[in-house]
């Protein structure tokens, strides 16, 4: 089998989530008898993306810098495709983010390729290529058969350990494809989020619901996120009365995250918040009512006042720390 | 302009998710089926479009591969507002079938902007929207948080996961919608109700398609663990248990 | 005979509980607790045609058949009797007579605007002196020619200071006693019309409630509904309609109340197990329902009447008095499921118990729908 992942690459580092793509990749190299080779959005130093050798893999395919241009999904699609085919590459597999959810349906396409998305654990089996994935937001899990000779996987947030496995790294430069299309849109303006830490990306998240009160209250939630370098999340209502910005909601129809650990603090547990964050390792409970449903889906939880609470738990991990 | 929204119909969202027997197929009884609920936001927003004057968007139709238990639901997109619907006749197994049956309904008429939703809260693909943009050769933007037609002329605000990028797209394009686009999906007003049955649905003959994927079986969770209270005057338990026996500290 | 809704009827009743548990429930503890009128809620129920639920499209109306008014009227009132009430008035008590009676200048005048909910109108009966026996109108209005000259006072008015429009009955002959009764539109800004302070009520608190008092009143002779002296009819007529809204109304009371306690059951623990696991909650719950659904059949079967022309004046006589009655005994059961927690106003139940009580009281006391009920059986 061989397989070509799609990593991207920040000023020469990669996120957590490409490492775990890397080491993913690895395993599932070493249970097919396959090679794993990295396809690299390039613009950075090839001393940088060698690191990708610390994490099993041996051969990198860096296209020449064309940042600069907005992202197309497009042309990325194209490019992927013509060096899958250029490999004979049987499996494609992304690590999940926006990029990828906007070129791996597309690159299906072009591959006549099965596509699955949030993708847990190694495949089940191989002859017939079996994968399991959550569905129903959460609720249950499906086994999926991809009857084609090509996959296309998105694997799913934070489901698998980054491995270090120390191999010879190579590089190999390669020119864009050619016929790129030209993008058909213009862009017009770019704002960086706020927030130190990456929602998407936090190990661990502390997030606020109504039993905050008011959103002059966060106070005692910045805290702690601080001191347990957390990203910020919180429940719909918080988002919809203007509280907190919406990029901040987790939720059914916010964003699904998968950290560690996620701090639930005056948040009821409706079902379309867990839909959110049922992938979660470890969920805390804060709320002043015993019967929220919130403690049937967390693995520790606090019945009391969060206002006490929580920071006397910002002490106690600023204890921890020191 | 005319607006296309694809829509897929998901239990609702409180149901319990129970399967089968054999544990491959959903168990369909006491079902409420709705329409997903990225797919309302997106339709929601179409009509805001429609509505506002000056917009250049005329007409907005919605899509649905299914048969025909699922004409209930798609009335309620013309209740509230839809001015047709489309089903195409068939049961899809994944999202690829989705995209080529869509796909071949798009080749035959002409659309200016084909909306889906982030995921369909079902098999929570993120699929459709990017296979069919393939499938006929169009743009297509995902993570769409906002979306402004002014005179014809598309603005979108794409989010990834550090950016939020403004963007003037051109038509045809297809747009994959999250968190942003709308706040509230609507209430059809009684009228609404009562004329959805003047709008056109028209049934369509599906064409020939092939998965790319099929659902062997499926698994109910492992049963949860119960809770493990701390008290509350105790708040050191709490970050020694994270520490020592969760590992996530 | 058939029991299903038809996919209008669900979707309808989806609007319904959609508005109420996305909207009204966000407000509905605050506005009971302060008294304050919904406004911004009639506004956006108007908007999406529940003002006139029942009126012909011609004059702007939705409508819709009067199951479907039930459907509405209960999912309203699971949440909101406050709204559900003031919705109920302007289309069982104030639409219903303007549409059935009124003539074609009336009804392009008054009733177009009240079905589009871009007036309210209440309805005014009772009297300080009369309220369940309504022949004894003491509200004099005189026939003067071509206007009546109106005197007396009308209280437990709900939409009281809301309205814009009037349902005024009076009486014109006092000689001919039912007969001598006329309704009157009457404009609110009518010179000589004051209102006595906003009713300080048990429950409802959202609505408001005024005594109405008239001082030398004048009402335009082409302001007259139906022919001289049609008034009692008219009003009798009128109330068979209201009864059914408010034995809606009663009905979701009740099962909002219900619902709420079914939840509860199945989350409270006690004496180690969820307290529905318990048979004396379990049966409880069991008779609730079994009253709630009784309940309902009686109401869709009137509003099926209703709807068929036939005549339904004792079944919705019989829905009002078993919905009424169900309403009040399924709420004060709630509460006590819920314990403690049903005492506070967090809960709701307390509020729906308070709400439950004055349908038994108002648009035909229980006691005047057992005298319709039993003036009815005695003639088969």
């Amino acid at each position: 089998m061989s397989i070509l992942i799609y990593i991207q690459q920040e000023e020469g580092k990669f996120a957590q989530s490409f490492l775990e793509l890397a080491s993913y990749a690895y395993a599932l190299a070493n249970q097919t008898g396959g090679t794993v080779t990295a396809f690299v959005a390039g613009g950075a130093a090839e001393s940088d993306i060698k690191n990708l050798g610390n994490y099993g893999i041996s051969t990198i395919l860096m296209e020449a810098g064309s940042s600069g241009q907005p992202f197309d999904n497009r042309s990325s699609a194209i490019s992927i495709a013509s060096a899958a085919s250029a490999l004979g590459a049987t499996c494609v597999l992304f690590a999940d983010n926006s990029s990828s959810r906007a070129i791996a349906p597309r690159l299906a396409v072009k591959l006549k390729a099965g596509y699955v998305s949030g993708v847990a654990g190694l495949p089940l089996k191989i002859e017939p290529f079996m994968v399991r994935r959550l569905v129903f937001t959460g609720k249950a899990s499906a086994s999926i058969e991809i009857l084609t000779p090509v996959k296309v996987l998105i694997l799913a947030r934070n489901s698998w350990q980054i491995s270090e496995n120390q191999v010879a790294c190579s590089i190999e430069q390669v020119n864009p494809a050619a016929g790129l299309p030209i993008p058909e849109f213009e862009v017009v303006k770019v704002t960086g989020q706020t927030g130190a830490v990456r929602l998407q990306d936090a190990e661990v998240v502390v997030s606020g619901g109504r039993g905050l009160k008011s959103g002059d209250n966060w106070g005692i939630l910045e805290e702690l996120a601080e001191s347990l370098g957390a990203a910020l999340a919180c429940s719909r209502p918080v988002a919809d009365e203007g509280w907190r910005p919406h990029q901040e909601h987790v939720g059914q129809t916010g964003k699904v995250i998968a950290p560690n650990l996620y701090i639930a603090c005056g948040i009821s547990g409706a079902i379309q918040h867990i839909g959110g964050i049922s992938a979660s390792r470890v969920i805390v409970a804060i709320n002043k009512d015993p019967e929220a449903p919130i403690f049937q889906f967390a693995k520790y939880g606090i019945a009391g006042d969060l206002f006490q609470v929580v920071p006397q738990l910002t002490q106690a991990v600023k204890k921890l720390k020191s | 302009m005319k607006t296309l929204v694809c829509l897929s119909i998901v239990p609702d969202t409180t149901t319990n998710i129970r399967f089968t027997g054999k544990m491959d197929a959903l168990d369909t009884t006491g079902i409420q089926w709705i329409i997903n609920p990225w797919d309302e936001l997106a339709l929601t927003r179409a009509l805001e479009i429609r509505e506002q004057a000056g917009s250049g968007v005329t007409q907005v139709s919605v899509i649905h591969v299914g048969l025909k238990e699922s004409d209930p639901v798609i009335q309620k997109a013309l209740a509230v507002g839809a001015d047709s619907a489309f089903r195409v006749n068939y049961s899809p197994a994944d999202s690829m079938e989705v995209a080529l049956q869509i796909a071949e309904v798009i080749k035959k008429d002409h659309y200016d902007l084909v909306i889906t939703g982030y995921d369909s809260a079902d098999y929570n693909g993120s699929a459709t929207g990017g296979m069919l943009a393939e499938l006929v050769g169009w743009t297509s933007f995902t993570s769409i948080s906002s979306l402004s037609v002014s005179d014809s002329m598309i603005t979108l605000e794409r989010e990834s996961d550090n950016l939020t990028e403004t963007i003037a797209a051109k038509s045809p394009c297809v747009l994959t919608i999250q968190k942003g686009i709308a706040k509230d999906p609507r209430i059809p007003s009684l009228r609404g109700i009562m004329t959805a049955r003047t709008k056109p649905l028209t049934v369509i003959e599906p064409s020939a398609s092939d998965p790319g994927t099929r659902i062997l079986t499926f698994e109910n969770p492992a049963p949860r663990s119960k809770c493990r209270m701390v008290d509350p005057s105790n708040v050191d338990e709490l970050v020694n248990l994270l520490r020592n026996e969760a590992n996530v500290l | 005979m058939n029991f299903q809704l038809t996919e209008e009827q669900k979707m309808i009743q989806q609007a319904a509980r959609d508005y109420a548990n996305r909207e009204l429930i966000l407000d509905v503890l605050e506005r009971d607790a302060k008294s304050i009128y919904p406004a911004r809620h009639v506004k956006a129920l108007a908007e999406l045609g529940f003002m006139g639920m029942m009126v012909d499209p011609k004059y702007d109306g939705s409508g819709m058949d009067t199951i479907s008014y039930v459907l509405a009227m209960e999912e309203l009132s699971k949440v909101d009797a406050s709204v559900s009430v003031i919705v109920s008035v302007n289309n069982s008590l104030v639409c219903y007579g303007l549409e059935e009676f009124g003539t074609e200048e009336q009804k392009e005048k008054y009733l177009r605007p009240l079905a589009r909910g871009e007036k309210i109108g209440a309805f005014l009966l009772s009297e300080p002196e009369a309220g369940s026996d309504a022949t004894s109108q003491h509200t004099l209005a005189e026939d003067k020619g071509d206007y009546y000259l109106v005197n007396g006072t009308k209280n437990w008015i709900t939409n009281g200071n809301s309205a814009s429009v009037y349902i005024l009955i009076a009486q014109t002959h006092p000689e001919l006693k039912h007969k001598g009764i006329n309704a009157l539109i009457v404009d609110r800004n009518s010179p000589g019309i004051s209102l006595g302070p906003h009713e300080d009520k048990m429950g409802m608190r959202s609505s408001d409630t005024h005594s109405v008092m008239f001082t030398d009143v004048k009402v335009p002779k082409e302001n007259r509904l139906g022919a001289d002296g049609f008034g009692f009819k008219m009003a009798m007529k009128t109330l068979e309609g209201g009864r059914l809204g408010i034995a809606s109304q009663a009905l979701g009371i009740a099962s909002g109340a219900y619902e709420r306690a079914l939840k509860y059951s199945k989350e409270r623990k006690a004496f180690g197990t969820e307290i529905f696991n318990h048979q004396s909650v379990a049966f409880k719950l069991a008779e609730m329902y079994a009253k709630i659904e009784a309940g309902r059949l009686l109401c869709f079967h009137a509003a099926w009447l209703k709807d068929q022309n036939m005549p339904y004046g004792t079944a919705s006589a019989l829905a009002k008095y078993h919905c009424a009655e169900t309403a009040m005994w399924v709420t004060t059961e709630a509460v006590q499921i819920h314990g403690g927690y049903g005492y506070v106003k967090e809960y709701h139940v307390e509020r729906l118990m308070r709400e439950a009580k004055l349908t038994q009281i108002y648009e035909g006391t229980s006691e005047i729908q057992k005298l319709i009920i039993s003036r009815d059986i005695f003639s088969r």
